[in-house]
């Protein structure tokens, strides 16, 4: 576990929330961060796609591929019942954050699928696609929860182009696509781009998403109740521990159930935000934000990685 | 020098609006118009800054647009349909132009 808390990786992030809370001026342009999360999403996929084509065919792709779009579809509905109950949020609010607690955090599941990596832990390509294919499902449930909560009319024009064309899911499809088609050829050519740099311009992205991190901490605080920060601390526990009965029900190895268990306990911070601004323009975007940003996404990417791992071994 | 009397309209939206704002623009003919990041700034709701957002939820951008009256009513009511409930501001200012046609 300590290991895993003093990565290069965990210390750069933490490095750069430090600076963030500190009022230091710190940070990565714009146009940078941008370029390296488009090559990370890149790196994934197509290492993802390359791998899914060296393995037989079988069922555990669309057992993982279905368990995964039922979490996501389902999370929402846990976590809209427990801010209703525990916290004074509105049904709105609420519902729109529910939407983040079942999408996921691909830079949380990146840094995982390195921690895995790291450890010499194997894990599937296909996990990739699952990560994929759980983005979207939770902003539907979303939007019914605020439908039938908050009798709010959630048709709006270019959503789900919003939604499904965002272009890191392009990318990281159509990456993961040409992995496949190219294989292990392709993997020889890629390697100098695509392996050796990885971990570095993964510090990197993440000393910068460690600086956006602790000003949204800062933010939380001003914004977020005690019982509203305390849901962004157990949902993720409560969602880990349904995708851990998922992962031992499908017997899911090590690797997968992690990342797995990863995406479970991760909340969105891109493609939901986006859309409930769309859909939901009168929920409070601070407060959505500043949970998934402020809040879970450090756990995670902290105790949460090491405790996850944890967790899926004990499954074995 | 003669100078010739326009609208100009400035939309400060959140960015996953942008394109339905261009759509309404360009549907009614308006074809003079630009597009800039908002890096920081204080609302209703307090302090907003682009640093503090990694996707396009947080981000604010300004849309200028300089067009003629007559556009300007046809662009207005789809406008303030689009924009009641979102975070953002819409003003409207007398300014004059060298060259009327582009606009």
């Amino acid at each position: 576990m300590l290991d895993t808390l003093l990565s290069p990786m965990l210390l750069f992030f933490a490095l750069g929330a430090a600076a963030a809370l500190a009022r230091s001026d710190l940070a990565l342009p714009e146009q940078i961060a941008k370029g390296i999360s488009i090559y990370l999403m890149l790196a994934i996929g197509f290492k993802g796609g390359v791998n899914l084509v060296e393995q037989p065919i079988s069922l555990d792709i669309a057992y993982a591929l279905l368990a995964g779009v039922g979490l996501s579809f389902g999370l929402p509905y846990l976590a809209f019942a427990s801010l209703r109950i525990g916290s004074n949020l509105s049904s709105l609010d609420a519902a729109a954050v529910a939407g983040h607690y079942g999408s996921i955090s691909m830079v949380t599941f990146i840094t995982a699928m390195q921690t895995l990596t790291s450890l010499g832990i194997d894990f599937d390509g296909y996990m990739i696609a699952v990560a994929a294919a759980m983005e979207a499902p939770a902003i539907i449930s979303a939007l019914l929860l605020a439908q039938r909560y908050a009798g709010t009319s959630t048709r709006r024009k270019g959503l789900w182009r919003e939604v499904f064309l965002n272009g890191s899911i392009v990318l990281l499809i159509g990456a993961f696509a040409i992995g496949m088609i190219t294989g292990e050829d392709g993997m020889v050519r890629l390697a100098p781009l695509i392996v050796a740099p990885f971990q570095g311009l993964l510090c990197l992205f993440l000393l910068d998403m460690g600086v956006i991190t602790g000003r949204n901490l800062r933010q939380a605080r001003s914004v977020l109740t005690l019982p509203m920060l305390a849901f962004g601390v157990y949902m993720p526990i409560m969602a880990a521990l349904i995708a851990a009965a998922f992962a031992w029900l499908l017997g899911m190895s090590v690797g997968n159930a992690m990342l797995f268990i990863v995406l479970a306990a991760s909340a969105s911070y891109i493609v939901v935000p986006a859309a409930m601004r769309l859909a939901l323009p009168k929920a409070n975007p601070a407060v959505y934000l500043s949970l998934a940003m402020g809040v879970t996404f450090p756990l995670n990417l902290s105790v949460g990685i090491p405790l996850w791992l944890a967790l899926a071994e004990l499954l074995q | 020098m003669e100078w010739h009397n326009r609208k100009k309209l400035e939309i400060i939206i959140e960015a996953p609006l942008l394109g339905d704002v261009l759509e309404i623009f360009d549907t009614h003919g308006v074809t003079g118009y630009t597009v800039l990041p908002a890096l920081q700034g204080r609302g209703h709701d307090g302090v907003w800054s682009r640093d503090a957002s990694i996707g396009s939820a947080g981000k604010m951008l300004v849309v200028m647009c300089i067009l003629s009256e007559t556009r300007l009513d046809r662009v207005m009511p789809p406008l303030k349909a689009l924009i009641a409930e979102q975070i953002g501001m819409l003003t409207l200012s007398d300014v004059k132009v060298m060259r009327p046609e582009h606009f």
